[in-house]
C-alpha cells in the first residue's frame, strides 16, 4: 500500500488534469464559441474571451461574476431576488465555510456579451470594485454594494450616481505623478478608469441600449440612398428630401459615437491582402456603409447574435456565432485558430492548475523529513514532476501563442523564474535524493505563479513590445539567461532557508543533511553566477546595439550587476575561508533579497530606460519579503546551543562560522 | 612593513571587501538617481574617488565611502597582485586565471570609455542634412566670424567659464564680454510692453522684447536645463549693449514647444530665434548661447522618416530613419538605414536611432557615439564568459557524477566521480539516511577526474 502511495497521488492529479483538457459541451447559449472570436485590441489579434478576462480584471479584479449570495437575514439567492427583500441588505458573497454553497457565476464571456448586447441586465451586477474606506463614506456608498472579504462590489446602477463626483476628482489627479500619488487618489483614478472602461464596452458592438440592432441595420441600408441624395442635394443649394435627410443623420449619430468610444476592434480588415492589422470598429465600418452602400458580412453577423441573444433566442444565437466562423474560414483561418488557442488556454487557467500541484507537493515533501519518508518523498517527487510538465507544456504553448522567446515582461518572467527554479530543484532532487530539491522546486515554483497570478491582475499579459524590445535574438538570449540567473540564486537562496529552519526549529538536520545542503547551495551559487554574468554581460552587448553604451548604470543594468557581485562575493568569501557552512547559508538568503530587488525594487523606482511596470501594490509585499530574509539571517546566526538540530549536527565540525 | 603592504594587497579578504563595497556603491547610486538624477548620480558615486557628506547648508563635506573610481583601482591592484603573487598555471586555473584577466581588462576598459566616450545627438527633420552632431548636456557661448570667404571663424567661450560671470577675453576677439548674469535652466516670457514697469533685460536684441527668468535646475531624465545668459559687450572699456543669449532662442524644438504652448505669437518667436549681430570696430559677430557642436567632414541628409505605431495603442511598433550620407573630401556619397537594433557605424563613430518628436512626424532623433574602446568590453567579456564557462564545466561534471560524498572546501580535489546509473540503490532508507548510505556506494574503479 505504502508503496502505491504516490503512485495513486500522481494518477488523481493527472487524471484531473487531463479530463479538464476536453471542454465540456454547451447546451444553452454558446458562450465559449462566441468567447473564441477573434478580433484586434492593444495591437494583437486575441480572442474575445480575453477581451473579457482582461477587463474583468481592471473593473473587478476577478474573472468571474458571482450571481448568487448571501443576505444579511441569512437568505441565500440570486442578488436580484435577495434585493426585493428589504432586510436582505447588505449582502456578501459565499463565505469560505459555506462548503454547501455553489453560486452561479457568469463567465467573463458571458458577462462581455451581456455588457455589449443587454446592458440593463449588465448594470445589475455588482463588478465595481470599490475598497478605499474614505472613498466609500466620502460616495455615500457604505450601505451598498456586495462585501467579500473587506472588499465590496457595486452594481453600474448603484454607482451611476457617483460617476460625475468620480470624474472631477480624478481630473485632480491627472497632473499628479503616479509615485507620488495616495492609495485614496489610485483608488480614484482605477475606479474612474473601470467606468470608463465599461462605458465603451456597452458601446463596441452596438448603440447602447438598442433592443434589435439588425432591424436597426436594416432601416439604415435602407435610407442610405435616399438620404445620400438628399445630403448631396443639400449641399448643392437644390430643394432636397427633408425626411430622409434627417432619418439619415439620425441613424448616424449613433455610430459616430460608437466609432469614439469602441474598445475592440470588432470588424476584420475589408482586404486582408493587404493588410492584416487594419481591423476596424462597428460604428466605423457603418459610417463606411453609408458611404459605398456595402454592409461587412462582420457587421451584420454580429448585429444577428446581438439581436438573437437581446431576445433571448438560443438557436438563432449560436447559428449566428457558427455563421461568422464559417465566414472567417474563408479568409481569417490564422486568426480564428489564434483565437480558438488562446481561449482554450485562458480556460484551462494551466498555471493556476500547475500552481495548486506544486502547493500539495511542497507539504508533501516537507512531511518526508518527519515520517515515512521515502512515500513523501516520492510522491512529492512525482508531483513537482506533473506540475513541472503542465508548466513546461503552458510555458511553450504561450511561447508558441505570442510567437516570442519565453520572457517578454515582468508576468512572463515570473513564470520563467518559476520553470527554472522547479528543473533547478528537480535536477537536485535526482542527484541527492533526500526531498530537499523537490521542496524547492515546488516552493519556488507555488510562490513564483502566485506572483504571476496577481501580476495579471494588471490587464493583458500578453502585449505588443515597444520597437526598442522587439528583438526575439536578444530576448531569447539576455532575457532569459538574466532571468536563469534571479532563478538559480533563488534556489540557492531557499535551499538555505530550508538548512535553517531545519537546524533552528527541528531535529532532522543531519551532518550528512547539513553537508549536502552545503554542496547544492555551493553548486547553485556558481551556476547564479554564471548565468547572471553572461545574462548581463549580453544585455551590456544589446544596450550598446541599440541604446549606444556599453553600460549606463541604467536601474535594471545595476540590479543585475549587484546580483553578479553578491554571487562572486559569496563564492571568494567561500574559497578565502571567511564563511563556512553557515556563513554560506546566511550569504545565500541575502541573496534572495538582493535578487527581489533587482528584479521588482528597481521597476518600483520609476525610473530608467527599462522600468516597464510601476507597481506599487507590490512594494509592500517586497518590503515583506525582505523583512522576512532578515529574519531568517537572524536565526542563521544564533548560536549553535539555540538550534534544535545540534545534537545530530555536533558530530560536525566546529560550525560556529564566522559572517563577514 | 612592505610584506604586510603586498599580504594587504594581495589578499583574498581585500577583493571581498571591495566587492562589497561595489556593491554597496551600485546600490546607492541607483537609488540617488530618483532625486539626483542619472547624470548626477553617475558623477557622485562611480566617477568618483570620495564621496562627500555635505550637511545643510555647510561648505565643507566629510567624506564617507569610497567612490567608483577608488573601489575599481583597488580591486584592479589587488587582482594584478594576487595574480603575480600566488599564480602558478595549471590546466585547472585555466578558468579562474581567464575569467580575472577578463575582468582586469573589463575595468581598465570601462575606465577608458569613461575618459574617452563622447555622446551626442543629432536631430534631423526630413530633407534637412548637418554635418555636425550636438552635445546633449554641455552649452558654448559662440561668436561666428562670416566675413572670410572660405569658411566661417566661430569662437566658442565653454559654459563652465560663463558660469563663472566676470569679464573674459579672447585674443581673436576685439572687444571684453561682461556677463552679468548666467541661468542653469531658464524660462522665456514675453514682456508687455505697456504693463511691465522694469527695464528690459537688454539694450539690444531678443532681451527687449523677452525676458528670462531663472529656474531651478532640473536632474530628472525626462527634463532637461536650458542655459540662458546675459552678456555685455566692452570696446576699451565703452559697453556695445547687452545682449541676452539662450538655448531657447536656438533648439528647434523648444521653439516647437513654445509654438504650440500657444501664448506665442508667431513675431514674438521670430524676435526670440532671430539672428543677434554684435559689432565691434568694423568687424560683426553673430552671436548665440548653443549646444557644443561635434562637427565632421561629411554630412547626414534625412530622407524620410518612418514611425508605426500598433493598430490602436500608442506603442511604438518601430521607428527608422532613410539617410543620405555624403563625405566631402573623399567624395562618398551613399544611403544607409537607421533603425531600433540596426545602427550605422561610420568614421569611428555609431548612429542610433535614439527617438523621434513626439509632436512632428518628420523628425528623427538620432543618438551619435564616439567611443574609440568600444571593443574592449565584447573582448574582455568574451574572455570571461569562456573561463567562467571553463571553470564551471570542470566544477559541474564532477558535481554532477558525484551522487554525495565528502565535501572538499570547494577546491577543485574532487574525489572521483562514481557512476551513478542505479538509483534503486538507496531506497531502502531514503531521505536523511540515503546520504549516510550514498558514502559507500562510491565505486573505485571509475577514472579520475580532469
Amino acid at each position: 500500500m505504502k508503496k502505491s502511495i504516490p503512485w495513486i497521488l500522481f494518477a488523481v492529479f493527472a487524471l484531473e488534469a487531463a479530463v479538464a483538457l476536453r471542454p465540456r459541451g454547451e447546451k444553452d447559449f454558446h458562450f465559449r464559441a462566441f468567447g473564441e472570436l477573434p478580433v484586434l485590441l492593444n495591437g494583437r489579434v486575441q480572442p474575445l474571451d480575453s477581451v473579457a478576462r482582461n477587463s474583468l480584471l481592471q473593473i473587478r479584479s476577478a474573472q468571474a461574476v458571482p450571481l448568487e449570495g448571501n443576505g444579511a437575514d441569512g437568505s441565500w439567492g440570486e442578488w436580484n431576488e435577495l434585493r426585493k427583500n428589504p432586510k436582505a441588505a447588505p449582502f456578501s458573497e459565499r463565505k469560505w465555510w459555506q462548503f454547501s454553497k455553489h453560486p452561479r457565476k457568469l463567465k467573463p464571456s458571458a458577462w462581455l456579451l451581456e455588457v455589449m448586447t443587454n446592458p440593463d441586465l449588465a448594470d445589475e451586477r455588482p463588478v465595481f470594485l470599490v475598497h478605499h474606506p474614505e472613498l466609500l463614506s466620502q460616495l455615500k456608498l457604505e450601505e451598498k454594494g456586495v462585501e467579500n472579504s473587506g472588499l465590496r462590489y457595486y452594481t453600474f446602477n448603484e454607482i451611476r450616481s457617483v460617476w460625475p463626483e468620480v470624474e472631477k476628482q480624478a481630473q485632480q489627479i491627472r497632473g499628479i505623478e503616479p509615485e507620488a500619488q495616495t492609495a485614496l487618489q489610485k483608488q480614484v483614478a482605477k475606479l474612474e478608469n473601470a467606468l470608463i472602461l465599461y462605458h465603451r464596452l456597452k458601446n463596441s458592438l452596438q448603440p447602447e441600449g438598442t433592443k434589435d440592432f439588425s432591424a436597426q441595420i436594416a432601416q439604415f441600408q435602407k435610407a442610405i440612398t435616399p438620404g445620400i441624395a438628399a445630403v448631396r442635394a443639400q449641399s448643392a443649394g437644390k430643394d432636397y428630401d427633408k425626411e430622409a435627410f434627417e432619418r439619415l443623420l439620425g441613424l448616424l449619430g449613433p455610430y459616430d459615437l460608437m466609432a469614439n468610444l469602441a474598445y475592440p476592434f470588432l470588424v476584420p480588415p475589408a482586404q486582408p491582402e493587404v493588410s492584416r492589422d487594419n481591423w476596424t470598429q462597428i460604428g466605423l465600418s457603418l459610417m463606411e456603409t453609408a458611404r459605398s452602400g456595402e454592409l461587412h458580412p462582420a457587421v451584420s453577423s454580429f448585429a444577428a447574435l446581438a439581436t438573437a441573444y437581446r431576445q433571448g433566442k438560443v438557436d438563432e444565437f449560436n447559428f449566428a456565432v457558427e455563421n461568422y466562423r464559417a465566414w472567417l474560414t474563408e479568409k481569417f483561418v490564422p486568426e480564428l485558430k489564434k483565437g480558438e488557442r488562446e481561449s482554450f488556454f485562458n480556460n484551462y487557467s494551466p498555471f493556476y492548475r500547475a500552481m495548486l500541484i506544486y502547493i500539495v507537493a511542497f507539504l508533501l515533501g516537507c512531511a518526508s523529513w518527519f515520517g515515512w519518508s521515502e512515500t513523501w518523498r516520492r510522491s512529492a517527487v512525482y508531483l513537482v514532476s506533473l506540475a513541472l510538465v503542465i508548466h513546461t507544456t503552458a510555458l511553450l504553448f504561450r511561447m508558441f501563442l505570442e510567437g516570442r522567446p519565453p520572457v517578454t515582461n515582468l508576468y512572463s518572467s515570473a513564470i520563467f523564474i518559476g520553470w527554472g527554479a522547479a528543473v533547478l530543484g528537480l535536477v537536485l532532487e535526482r542527484i541527492f535524493r533526500d526531498g530537499v530539491g523537490a521542496v524547492v522546486a515546488s516552493f519556488v515554483g507555488f510562490v513564483t505563479l502566485i506572483i504571476a497570478h496577481n501580476l495579471a491582475l494588471g490587464g493583458d499579459t500578453m502585449e505588443m513590445l515597444r520597437a526598442v524590445l522587439d528583438t526575439n535574438f536578444w530576448l531569447a538570449t539576455h532575457v532569459t539567461t538574466v532571468t536563469l540567473g534571479y532563478a538559480s540564486t533563488f534556489v540557492a537562496g531557499f535551499l538555505a532557508t530550508i538548512y535553517i529552519l531545519r537546524g533552528v526549529f527541528t531535529r532532522t538536520l543531519s551532518e550528512a543533511t547539513a553537508k549536502a545542503l552545503a554542496r547544492m547551495v555551493y553548486g547553485i551559487v556558481c551556476f547564479a553566477t554564471l548565468f547572471s554574468f553572461v545574462g548581463t554581460i549580453l544585455g551590456g552587448i544589446w544596450a550598446d546595439q541599440s541604446w549606444g553604451r556599453f553600460w549606463g548604470w541604467d536601474p535594471k543594468e545595476n540590479g543585475a550587476l549587484i546580483i553578479v557581485i553578491w554571487n562572486a562575493m559569496i563564492l571568494h568569501a567561500r574559497w578565502g575561508g571567511m564563511v563556512r557552512e553557515r556563513g554560506l547559508m546566511n550569504m545565500a538568503i541575502f541573496g534572495n533579497i538582493v535578487t527581489s530587488f533587482s528584479w521588482f525594487g528597481v521597476n518600483m523606482l520609476g525610473i530608467g530606460l527599462h522600468s516597464y511596470g510601476f507597481m506599487d501594490a507590490a512594494f509592500k509585499w517586497l518590503m515583506l519579503f525582505v523583512g522576512s530574509q532578515v529574519l531568517l539571517i537572524a536565526l542563521g546566526l544564533l548560536p549553535m546551543e539555540k538550534w534544535s538540530s545540534r545534537q545530530s549536527l555536533r558530530a560536525a565540525a566546529p560550525v560556529g562560522a564566522a559572517v563577514s | 612593513m612592505i610584506h604586510k603592504l603586498v599580504n594587504f594587497f594581495t589578499s583574498l579578504r581585500l577583493t571581498v571587501v571591495c566587492l562589497a563595497l561595489a556593491m554597496l556603491l551600485v546600490f546607492i547610486g541607483t537609488l540617488a538617481q530618483v532625486d539626483e538624477g542619472l547624470y548626477a548620480a553617475q558623477n557622485r558615486y562611480f566617477r568618483s574617488f570620495l564621496i562627500y557628506w555635505t550637511p545643510k547648508g555647510a561648505t565643507w563635506g566629510l567624506p564617507i565611502l569610497p567612490g567608483g573610481y577608488l573601489v575599481g583601482s583597488v580591486l584592479i591592484v589587488n587582482l594584478i597582485a594576487a595574480h603575480i603573487k600566488r599564480f602558478t598555471f595549471t590546466k585547472k586555473k585555466l578558468g579562474i586565471f581567464l575569467t580575472h584577466v577578463g575582468l582586469i581588462m573589463l575595468l581598465i576598459g570601462g575606465l577608458l570609455t569613461d575618459l574617452f566616450q563622447v555622446e551626442s545627438h543629432m536631430r534631423l527633420t526630413e530633407g534637412q542634412a548637418k554635418n555636425y552632431s550636438e552635445s546633449g548636456l554641455q552649452s558654448e557661448l559662440v561668436f561666428i566670424d562670416k566675413s572670410k570667404p572660405d569658411a566661417d571663424e566661430v569662437i566658442a567661450i565653454p559654459q563652465s567659464l560663463l558660469a563663472q560671470k566676470g569679464e573674459i577675453r579672447h585674443s581673436r576677439l576685439p572687444f571684453t564680454i561682461r556677463v552679468k548674469d548666467y541661468f542653469v535652466n531658464s524660462w522665456p516670457r514675453p514682456r508687455a510692453p505697456m504693463v511691465e514697469t522694469n527695464a528690459p533685460q537688454t539694450t539690444q536684441g531678443a532681451g527687449r522684447q523677452i525676458y528670462f527668468d531663472e529656474r531651478e535646475s532640473t536632474a530628472k531624465m525626462s527634463d532637461q536645463n536650458v542655459p540662458s545668459a546675459i552678456i555685455e559687450i566692452l570696446s576699451e572699456k565703452v559697453s556695445e549693449g547687452t545682449w541676452a543669449v539662450s538655448n531657447w532662442a536656438v533648439d528647434e524644438s523648444l521653439l516647437l514647444f513654445l509654438q504650440r504652448k500657444g501664448k506665442w505669437s508667431d513675431s514674438l518667436l521670430q524676435k526670440l530665434s532671430a539672428t543677434q549681430v554684435v559689432s565691434s570696430q568694423g568687424r560683426s559677430f553673430e552671436i548665440a548661447l548653443r549646444p557644443v557642436r561635434y562637427y565632421e567632414p561629411y554630412s547626414i541628409e534625412l530622407k524620410q522618416f518612418t514611425h508605426d505605431r500598433y493598430k490602436g495603442t500608442e506603442v511604438p511598433k518601430n521607428f527608422a530613419s532613410d539617410i543620405r550620407l555624403r563625405h566631402s573630401l573623399t567624395g562618398e556619397d551613399r544611403s544607409a538605414h537607421i533603425r531600433m537594433n540596426a545602427p550605422l557605424r561610420y568614421a569611428g563613430k555609431t548612429y542610433y536611432q535614439a527617438g523621434f518628436d513626439q509632436v512632428d512626424p518628420r523628425v528623427t532623433i538620432l543618438q551619435v557615439v564616439r567611443n574609440p574602446s568600444r571593443l574592449v568590453p565584447y573582448i574582455s567579456c568574451s574572455v570571461m564568459a569562456l573561463g567562467l564557462v571553463v571553470q564551471f564545466l570542470m566544477h559541474l561534471i564532477p558535481f554532477a557524477k558525484k551522487s554525495a560524498g565528502k565535501i572538499s572546501g570547494g577546491k577543485a580535489q574532487q574525489v572521483p566521480p562514481p557512476r551513478r546509473t542505479l538509483p534503486r540503490t538507496d531506497k531502502i532508507a531514503g531521505g536523511v539516511a540515503a546520504n549516510g548510505e550514498a558514502k559507500h556506494l562510491e565505486p573505485t574503479s571509475t577514472r579520475r577526474s580532469t
